[in-house]
């Protein structure tokens, strides 16, 4: 057994509100460059809706993730062998177009525009060709609360194995949030399909970061990536991904995402974790198994032997500390009411979901919707359980079942306790959980208190690195140490010349006041 | 003149080409990379860089093994002059017209979508240039070859070559006579050796040919 230490993530979707405030505060911080205008770290997609970018959850098209070939377990892109043969043109690798362009409007218009019988506007114009855009076809949440038509749609790769005509009905109709980020795989795809191996995990917390001194821009990590969480940075020729706000986790900070979530939905968390146990569990035949195949791998952080065993393998003490608070296990392996985002893709995700119950209360009052006892019927809620198990547990639908229940049956004890001012006893029961369990479990999901959301423990760097020399740092740079690019541009640090699109913006909006007069 | 073309800026070309690559690496290596343009536009990419590629890596190849080579193996090998150069011509042809459609398509593509030519550099259009000029000198080479069926000419370049990377002196009286066309290929030969270290021809270096003897998949790395 080889015991290592991860941050491991879990929202609760029941929460979200779909506010996009993760997505905005995480573009602030990190991909507000040019070159990553349509890269979103974290972005919040309606579902059922076939996402950013296009229909990224089909693997049929992108060939994402890990495939079983006989008992091994090969990049879904192809071996090495076959990456390599790839890298001069990659068919696998979306383009610009299935994100969507990114655009600007002529602001300056409004300004210079002389005067006119009509009011100027401010027309779209592309950030990547400085061209003029006609008429915006995509955006980076073209879905929203369910635009555009079901017929696009209901290619959603969750509609799996349901009759999806009848969801396109007004009155059948239902949507949830479904905020992404990078999984931080225990067996990333995008690390395998690195040929420059430039992508790395981090030993201490499990990070995935990509090395941008070492990244060639050979872009096989996008297509590797099921979740298409990888972006290309198409100023710069690198790849870039969530970064899990490393520096502010080494701190024990919360990811900026978490931080400023106002629903409260995120939750941050020490998970131990068998390290020894991955190709194993990565393998496992059937893709139903791999939902139960990596609660395998957590180990109980009050197990003396595995505590023993973690600090022989160098996991700090505080970080062992915090792994008994933390929540993620809780809800992971006490409660079982986070569930993997689309383990069939074999990487082993570390951002895990709870189900959404759908508004249900007022349905089950007026005696429209099934009850078990006092909990509504699972299975009459307004979101279809298989759609949830296609997306959160490769198609098994006891879990999402069990988690709903759970859920459900928490609102209804509290509900007895403070309403009715006596707690029903019949209700623990029914979901099999102790009072203890049941406080606990209220306390954290429904109150959410920040100290109980974020369990991070700060990183040990003083033991490996001498501060003294970090001193007067530079801090987040890109290349070239502390210097800014220096004229001249002898390595082409620059790449591609932003003036020439500005220089363009001008030119155009000349030519419409020519024009104009 | 013929002196300096050929005897000494080969290694004007050669020194500027390794000093000044070690210190991209060394001061940016930020800057090291393939900069593909696949993500702004994929079709006209995928018929055109393979083509390319595949030519023009067999070409390399081909040039490095024909040029340096010394003559003694091949007639060990009981390979003839005007065979090898039979073998050259026909092959060099052969890839030589599958990178020129290649490159052919990736000049339009670069110079005609508005998406990949706003965001290039000068250096990455002077590139392309060089590279189709130095193309299509080397296959319009191949008839200027056809006149000297014996292979010396073959020969007298590839002395020239092997004299240069083994620092002997007289290099350049070698191709004192040769045709210009054979000249014309080789200074710009030399130049894009030149050019390379600026420009993202860098790349090359870096071909992830490690990454078949990688063992399994993952890498972790520890703290340090």
């Amino acid at each position: 057994m080889k015991i290592r230490a991860q941050i491991g993530k879990v929202l609760n979707l029941d929460k979200c509100i779909g506010c996009h405030t993760c997505s905005v505060t995480c573009k602030n911080v990190w991909t507000s460059r040019e070159g990553m205008e349509y890269a979103w770290f974290n972005n919040v997609e309606t579902k059922p809706g076939i996402g950013y970018p296009k229909q990224w959850e089909n693997q049929d098209k992108w060939n994402g993730g890990w495939e079983l070939k006989g008992k091994k377990l090969k990049p879904k892109i192809g071996g090495k062998l076959k990456v390599l043969a790839k890298i001069f043109s990659n068919p696998d690798m979306p383009e610009i177009d299935d994100y969507y362009e990114p655009f600007t409007f002529d602001y300056e218009h409004l300004q210079k525009a002389p005067e006119s019988k009509a009011q100027p506007i401010a027309r779209p114009r592309s950030l990547i060709s400085g061209e003029r855009m006609e008429k915006i076809h995509w955006g980076p949440n073209w879905e929203e609360i369910l635009g555009t038509e079901f017929s696009s749609r209901r290619r959603d790769y969750n509609f799996k194995e349901i009759q999806e005509e009848m969801y396109g009905e007004f009155e059948n109709t239902f949507m949830m949030y479904l905020p992404r980020l990078c999984e931080h795989c225990l067996n990333p795809a995008c690390v395998a399909a690195c040929p420059s191996g430039s992508i790395y995990k981090r030993e201490e917390d499990g990070i995935v970061l990509i090395d941008q001194d070492k990244c060639r821009g050979w872009r096989m990590c996008v297509s590797g990536c099921p979740y298409k969480k990888i972006y290309y940075n198409w100023k710069s020729g690198k790849a870039e991904k969530c970064t899990f706000c490393y520096p502010r986790i080494e701190a024990g900070e919360p990811t900026v995402c978490s931080e400023t979530c106002v629903g409260r939905i995120r939750y941050l968390g020490v998970m131990l974790y068998d390290a020894d146990k991955i190709k194993e569990a990565a393998s496992v035949k059937h893709e139903k198994d791999l939902y139960q195949a990596q609660l395998d791998m957590f180990l109980d952080p009050n197990d003396p032997e595995v505590q023993a065993q973690a600090r022989k393998d160098g996991i700090p003490e505080s970080w062992l500390e915090a792994a008994k608070n933390s929540p993620v296990y809780k809800m992971a392996m006490d409660w079982k009411v986070a569930l993997p985002l689309h383990p069939e893709y074999r990487t082993l995700p570390m951002v895990w979901y709870v189900p959404p119950l759908s508004p249900i209360q007022a349905a089950a009052e007026t005696g429209k919707m099934g009850m078990k006892g006092i909990i509504p019927d699972v299975e009459s809620l307004r979101i279809p359980v298989k759609y949830l198990a296609n997306l959160l547990t490769a198609g098994k639908e006891e879990p999402v079942v069990h988690a709903l229940k759970t859920m459900l049956g928490m609102r209804a004890y509290m509900r007895s306790v403070t309403v009715e001012k006596k707690a029903d006893e019949s209700i623990l029961k029914q979901i099999g959980m102790s009072k203890d369990m049941m406080d606990d479990m209220y306390h954290i999901m429904a109150i959410a208190n920040y100290e109980d959301r974020f369990v991070v423990p700060s990183s040990h760097k003083e033991e490996v690195v001498d501060a003294y020399g970090e001193r007067g740092g530079c801090g987040f740079t890109f290349g070239n140490g502390c210097h800014s690019n220096s004229e001249p541009d002898l390595f082409e640090s620059k790449s591609t010349p932003s003036r020439r699109i500005n220089s363009l913006f001008e030119k155009a909006n000349d030519e419409r006041l020519k024009g104009d007069k | 003149m013929n002196n300096f073309m050929f005897g000494i800026y080969p290694y004007i070309a050669v020194i500027v080409f390794i000093v000044a690559s070690i210190l991209r690496m060394d001061r940016d290596p930020y800057s090291w990379r393939a900069k593909s343009s696949q993500l702004l536009r994929k079709r006209s990419l995928m018929i055109g860089s393979n083509l390319f590629h595949v030519g023009i890596l067999f070409l390399f190849f081909g040039h490095f093994v024909g040029l340096l080579t010394p003559h003694e193996l091949y007639t060990a090998f009981g390979l003839t002059a005007p065979v090898k150069q039979q073998v050259a011509m026909f092959s060099g042809g052969l890839f030589g017209s599958i990178a020129f459609v290649g490159l052919t398509i990736l000049i339009w593509r670069r110079l005609t979508d508005k998406r990949i030519l706003n965001n290039s550099s000068f250096m990455d259009i002077l590139l392309l240039v060089l590279l189709y000029a130095q193309l299509i000198l080397g296959l319009m080479s191949i008839s200027i070859s056809a006149q000297h069926p014996d292979g010396s000419s073959m020969i007298a370049l590839a002395n020239w070559a092997q004299h240069i990377v083994t620092f002997r002196s007289g290099a350049a009286d070698f191709i004192l006579h040769e045709h210009w066309i054979f000249k014309a290929h080789i200074l710009l030969g030399l130049t894009l050796f030149l050019i390379t270290p600026f420009t993202r021809l860098v790349h090359v270096f870096s071909a992830p040919i490690w990454y078949v003897f990688r063992t399994g998949y993952q890498i972790v790395r520890k703290r340090s």
